[in-house]
């Protein structure tokens, strides 16, 4: 592994190893760039994860203090827990499902398509799903996708099989396994799926991919990469022509660094990305870095999400197997004559017994409730995850009442539910139930939105510079040498899980780094 | 800290299918030991009050025990916690006379539905919600098995065995 000088100029800064900063990281390495990859979390393995949600949960979420606001009631159940997404080498990747779905044509132009929509901020994306194209298919080989590549879909479990026969029943056509970075068979040094039912506290058998255990120790084996874990970036600095000149960062230690950078690139999660531009504020940027659009931390989304549990007469054992098990996809689709733009899908989804009892209906207690959970064993569950709306007010800003551990002011997740948001999900709901109800379910139960782990928009892409943070290759609008790396930069969410996405502008914007490098553009 | 530390009696402490009666006995006050902050009174109150929290008819008194312990152990090392507990239950008990601890069951959960609002109900409650539902006792009465690193996996201990409902095709569910 490479150890660069901290005044050593010539190296790419990497903020954050999840899926958008350690994709990013390898293939600049593999590109023959030097990279530092700098990560707030500590480095833990398939070997030291636990099949245990509670330890799991403390051992790789991030719990750095933040407060939410707004009416979405994830900022009265979880005030100090926005999003449930990790602090670790690999960040959400270690936590994530695997689904693996390529956007629509359509939800790359909104402002196109979903005309009439009030309240909202949208906007088409600065480049299309075709010049996607060839990078997803690269992402999908490399992050081993099943029914793509000759990758054959998983075996379903008991919590699929209560889904397929009730979506089928109720007339959906487009019903199966997923498409998931989980393989069913060994594949690129990646182990076979043990259905082991904890995809959400890292894979113990590493079959899901994870830029913990694929793309970052293949950078380091290039020998360009210098991977720099419980370093937590503090402030991107500049010069006094507007050039990002590197990253101040703190050890565990306390000691605070300032490693130099030819090109600084942010990928911290749609929190902390924005949340770093605004504590970089200077004389020269007084609004936070690249903010001249006053976009940065604007339009958060978080996707319109739900769940619903169903109870039957006979067991299910739903947390048997993988987490995210099968999906309707008849839904994802443009059709307002459903009464709201934008399309969702329903994925099985299994909690534990201990994350059932919390997050089932937070905050819920007495014997009525009880009762539900009695019946865990008889349930099968279900996700909703569809297209919310940007929304200029919906925004991540600093909390200079409440600071980190650092000194520095923590971030503030505000979130309102659009309307369009909100006819999603009573839609959801009810389709959801539907297919439940025609399994043979005896209770259906509509959970409320659990803290979000699919975090987006909050540097958004623009073709116009005042429209957004950064343009088509994620390079900001105002610093050409400062790139935004993750979900951060969608300038819509699209209603498919996003890292696959994610992964694919991250392939895309390093071979435009590496060019530009090249061609001494940069 | 080992969670049998706080009863003496073994009889209280038996876990597993064993069904015990909801409102533990009177006078089971001088059963507590172990505790480092918390007076036996005390604890026996939070004890009733969890139960009424999280009432299962089939989990017995040790059950509830660790969200006991867990309290007793914040308050130990948080003089602000250990207020918040102790206020708590010197007005749990003065908004019934004293008598909380043997009220009905209805009783005892309308005098929490007057207080569910206060950072003390909501204290004992988020701890009870994770410390009682991580329990592997109380899995097991939940037919919930946890970890299965340790054996392999469900891929051979039952991810697919649901038999009520048909298979769905291998088009849609490969049988891997």
């Amino acid at each position: 592994m490479a150890q660069y000088d901290h005044s050593d100029d010539s190296v790419i800064v990497i903020v954050g190893s999840g899926a958008g900063g350690g994709t990013l990281a390898n293939s600049l390495c593999r590109h023959g760039l030097k990279v530092v990859l700098l990560e707030a979390g500590s480095r833990y393995s398939p070997a030291t994860f636990r099949n245990d949600e509670w330890f799991a949960f403390n051992q790789l979420a991030w719990l750095d203090k933040r407060t939410a606001s707004g009416s979405w009631r994830v900022a009265r159940d979880f005030p100090n827990l926005p999003a449930w997404i990790c602090k670790t080498v690999g960040g959400t990747t270690v936590h994530w499902a695997g689904a693996s779905l390529r956007l629509e044509d359509y939800e790359f132009k909104t402002k196109t398509h979903y005309s009439g929509v009030g309240g909202a901020n949208l906007l088409d994306w600065p480049l299309t799903l075709q010049e996607l194209q060839p990078y997803y298919s690269m992402a999908e080989d490399r992050m081993g996708v099943t029914r793509t590549n000759d990758i054959p879909g998983l075996p379903g479990n008991n919590n699929f099989k209560v889904m397929y026969n009730g979506a089928t029943r109720v007339g959906y056509q487009t019903v199966h396994t997923g498409r998931m970075a989980i393989n069913p068979q060994p594949r690129s040094g990646r182990a076979g799926c043990m259905q082991l039912g904890f995809c959400f506290q890292g894979c113990k058998s590493g079959a899901k991919w994870s830029t913990l255990y694929t793309e970052i120790p293949q950078a380091e084996a290039t020998g360009r990469l210098d991977l720099r874990p419980q370093s937590m970036a503090l402030q991107v600095r500049h010069d006094r022509n507007g050039k990002a000149t590197g990253v101040l960062y703190v050890e565990q230690s306390g000691q605070q660094i300032f490693q130099k950078a030819r090109i600084v690139c942010l990928a911290g999660n749609s929190i902390e990305t924005p949340r770093l531009l605004l504590n970089s504020a200077s004389s020269m940027f007084p609004h936070g870095l690249a903010n001249s659009s006053g976009q940065v931390g604007r339009n958060y989304m978080r996707h319109t999400t739900g769940s619903v549990y169903a109870i039957f007469k006979q067991p299910v054992h739903m947390y048997r197997g993988t987490v995210m098990a099968g999906i309707i996809l008849d839904e994802a689709r443009l059709d307002p004559g459903r009464g709201f733009v934008g399309g969702f899908e329903m994925e099985t989804i299994s909690l534990g017994l201990p994350f059932m009892a919390s997050f089932l209906n937070p905050g819920a207690w007495g014997r009525d409730y009880t009762r539900q959970l009695e019946q865990y064993s008889n349930m099968a569950g279900m996700w909703i995850v569809g297209e919310d709306m940007p929304q200029e007010s919906n925004r991540v800003t600093l909390n200079h009442a409440v600071k980190d551990q650092w000194g520095l002011p923590v971030a503030n997740v505000h979130y309102d539910d659009h309307p369009n948001d909100i006819a999603m999900r009573n839609y959801a709901y009810k389709r959801g139930a539907a297919v439940y109800e025609a399994a043979g379910a005896v209770k259906t139960i509509e959970v409320p939105p659990y803290p979000s782990t699919h975090n987006l928009g909050t540097c958004r892409m623009s073709a116009k510079p005042g429209d957004g943070v950064c343009n088509k290759w994620g390079q900001t609008h105002d610093v050409r040498n400062l790139f935004i790396s993750d979900g951060s930069q969608f300038t819509t969410s699209g209603g498919e899980n996003p890292t696959l996405t994610i992964v694919t502008l991250a392939l895309r914007q390093a071979d435009r780094i590496a060019s530009e490098c090249a061609k001494r553009n940069l | 800290m080992k969670r049998r530390e706080f009863l003496q009696k073994s009889a209280i402490v038996i876990v597993g299918t064993a069904v015990v009666k909801a409102a533990p006995a009177v006078g089971a006050n001088g059963q507590w030991s172990g505790l480092r902050k918390l007076s036996p009174a005390q604890a026996q109150t939070l004890l009733v009050m969890a139960r009424q929290i999280y009432p299962h008819p089939k989990l017995d008194d040790a059950c509830y025990v660790s969200t006991i312990e867990e309290l007793d152990a914040q308050a130990a090392v948080s003089p602000q916690t250990a207020r918040l507990i102790i206020d708590g239950v010197a007005q749990l008990q003065n908004s019934t006379g004293g008598k909380f601890d043997r009220l009905s069951p209805e009783q005892q959960t309308a005098a929490l539905e007057a207080i569910q609002s206060t950072a003390f109900f909501q204290k004992v409650r988020s701890t009870e919600v994770v410390s009682l539902y991580n329990n592997h006792q109380v899995w097991k009465q939940f037919d919930y098995r946890g970890a299965s690193y340790p054996f392999g996996g469900y891929l051979h201990h039952g991810f697919n065995d649901l038999k009520w409902l048909p298979n769905p095709p291998d088009s849609a569910s490969p049988r891997g």
